[in-house]
């Protein structure tokens, strides 16, 4: 049987699975952070886009768990599992981060590095290994990550595309 | 503070921030017309609740990539608002500004100092017109911050301006108002300027229209 590719798609705080041979995308990232967790082996791999840097900034009725980088990694680190992969052999890479514009105010100043930061946090609390980054700067990136064979791609609009 | 149980937005509410939306357009169109020596009209197609990939999708979808211009709003209300073009209608505007007909925003290195300065009054000219109109309408008090430019992606420029919404909500209030560019070509810009208020100025603003 032929295997049709399909790109998945991540909206901004959102997040999704995806197998070999499906690759999986998210567009648009600013301040935003994209992290991968994938599985080498077993060619799966996850995505989410997170916004924000801890849940405990939440202040709605309800909390989307994608939004955060905390609540997103976890949950993305626990769907996985639900599909059978071992968070031991989980990896992640990341890109994002962004300075936009060099001012802010309240909770936007430095959102992307703290972004970063948050996210490094909790995949060092989780014991994932980052393997590979492309992160602040002040332009946005677009990514793709194929489990198939472990890469993210980055697309920029000023500095070229990348594979990490 | 919990936004969404205390207020219910219904359609009322849109509304009247269309009907706002409007009249800040129409100073703004004005500035801008006299401005360029062009008849530019600006209208609110659209007032709504849209998620964040939604908002995105109003500016060409979050890869599109445009020359934004964003700002902020302080004093009695708070929020963001963006300046969208497609980089084709940017040029037409600078290069008719500062008069150089090689101007393009596609080449980083040959935006220089006038350029951005340019398209910063730009924003400025239409932020102002449009703040005014809405502060004479509603008595509140409203500043914008200088603006900053950025020519990238819809998703990228505008998701930092979603920032303090996301605390709040998945969902945005955005008061799209399109700017189309009337000339014997025909040629018509698809620019939109964005008005997103933070969600604690929901209240502000509908308390100072009398609907709340």
């Amino acid at each position: 049987m032929e295997m049709v590719k399909t790109v998945v798609r991540v909206g901004i705080a959102d997040m999704n699975i995806v197998r070999e041979p499906d690759t999986i995308r998210t567009s648009g990232l600013g301040s935003c952070v994209g992290v991968v967790l994938y599985d080498e082996r077993r060619k799966i791999a996850g995505m989410v886009h997170v916004m924000l840097p801890d849940s405990s900034l939440g202040k709605g009725d309800s909390i989307n768990v994608a939004k955060f980088a905390d609540t997103g990694i976890y949950s993305l680190m626990e769907q996985l599992k639900a599909e059978g992969v071992r968070p031991m052999s989980l990896k992640a890479k990341i890109a994002g981060g962004s300075q936009m514009f060099q001012f802010g105010s309240g909770d936007t100043v430095r959102i992307g590095p703290r972004n970063v930061e948050a996210v490094k946090k909790e995949l060092a609390r989780l014991s994932i290994p980052l393997v590979a980054e492309d992160t602040g700067g002040s332009n946005g990136r677009t990514i793709e990550f194929d489990p198939a064979i472990g890469t993210l791609q980055v697309r920029t609009v000023n500095a070229g595309t990348m594979a990490i | 503070m919990r936004m969404k149980t205390e207020l219910n937005i219904s359609d009322m509410h849109l509304d009247v921030l269309k009907e706002i939306g409007n009249i800040g357009a129409a100073h703004a169109a004005t500035s801008l017309s006299e401005l360029l020596q062009r008849k530019i009209d600006m209208h609110v197609p659209k007032v709504a609740l849209v998620s964040f990939d939604d908002m995105f999708e109003l500016a060409g979808g979050s890869e599109n990539v445009v020359v934004g211009i964003f700002l902020r709003i302080e004093g009695d209300l708070s929020g963001s608002m963006f300046f969208v073009l497609p980089i084709d209608s940017a040029n037409r505007f600078i290069r008719r500004l500062i008069g150089d007909p090689q101007f393009d925003f596609s080449t980083p290195e040959s935006i220089g100092e006038i350029g951005v300065s340019a398209m910063q009054e730009l924003g400025n000219i239409l932020s102002g017109s449009y703040l005014s109109a809405l502060s004479d309408f509603t008595g509140l008090k409203i500043f914008p911050t200088v603006p900053s430019l950025s020519v990238d992606m819809v998703g990228a420029i505008v998701s930092f301006g979603l920032i303090e919404v996301s605390h709040y909500s998945d969902e945005v209030i955005v008061i799209d108002t399109k700017i189309v560019e009337e000339d014997e070509n025909d040629q018509s810009v698809d620019g939109h300027f964005f008005l997103l208020p933070d969600p604690p100025s929901y209240i502000t603003i509908f308390k100072s229209l009398g609907v709340m």
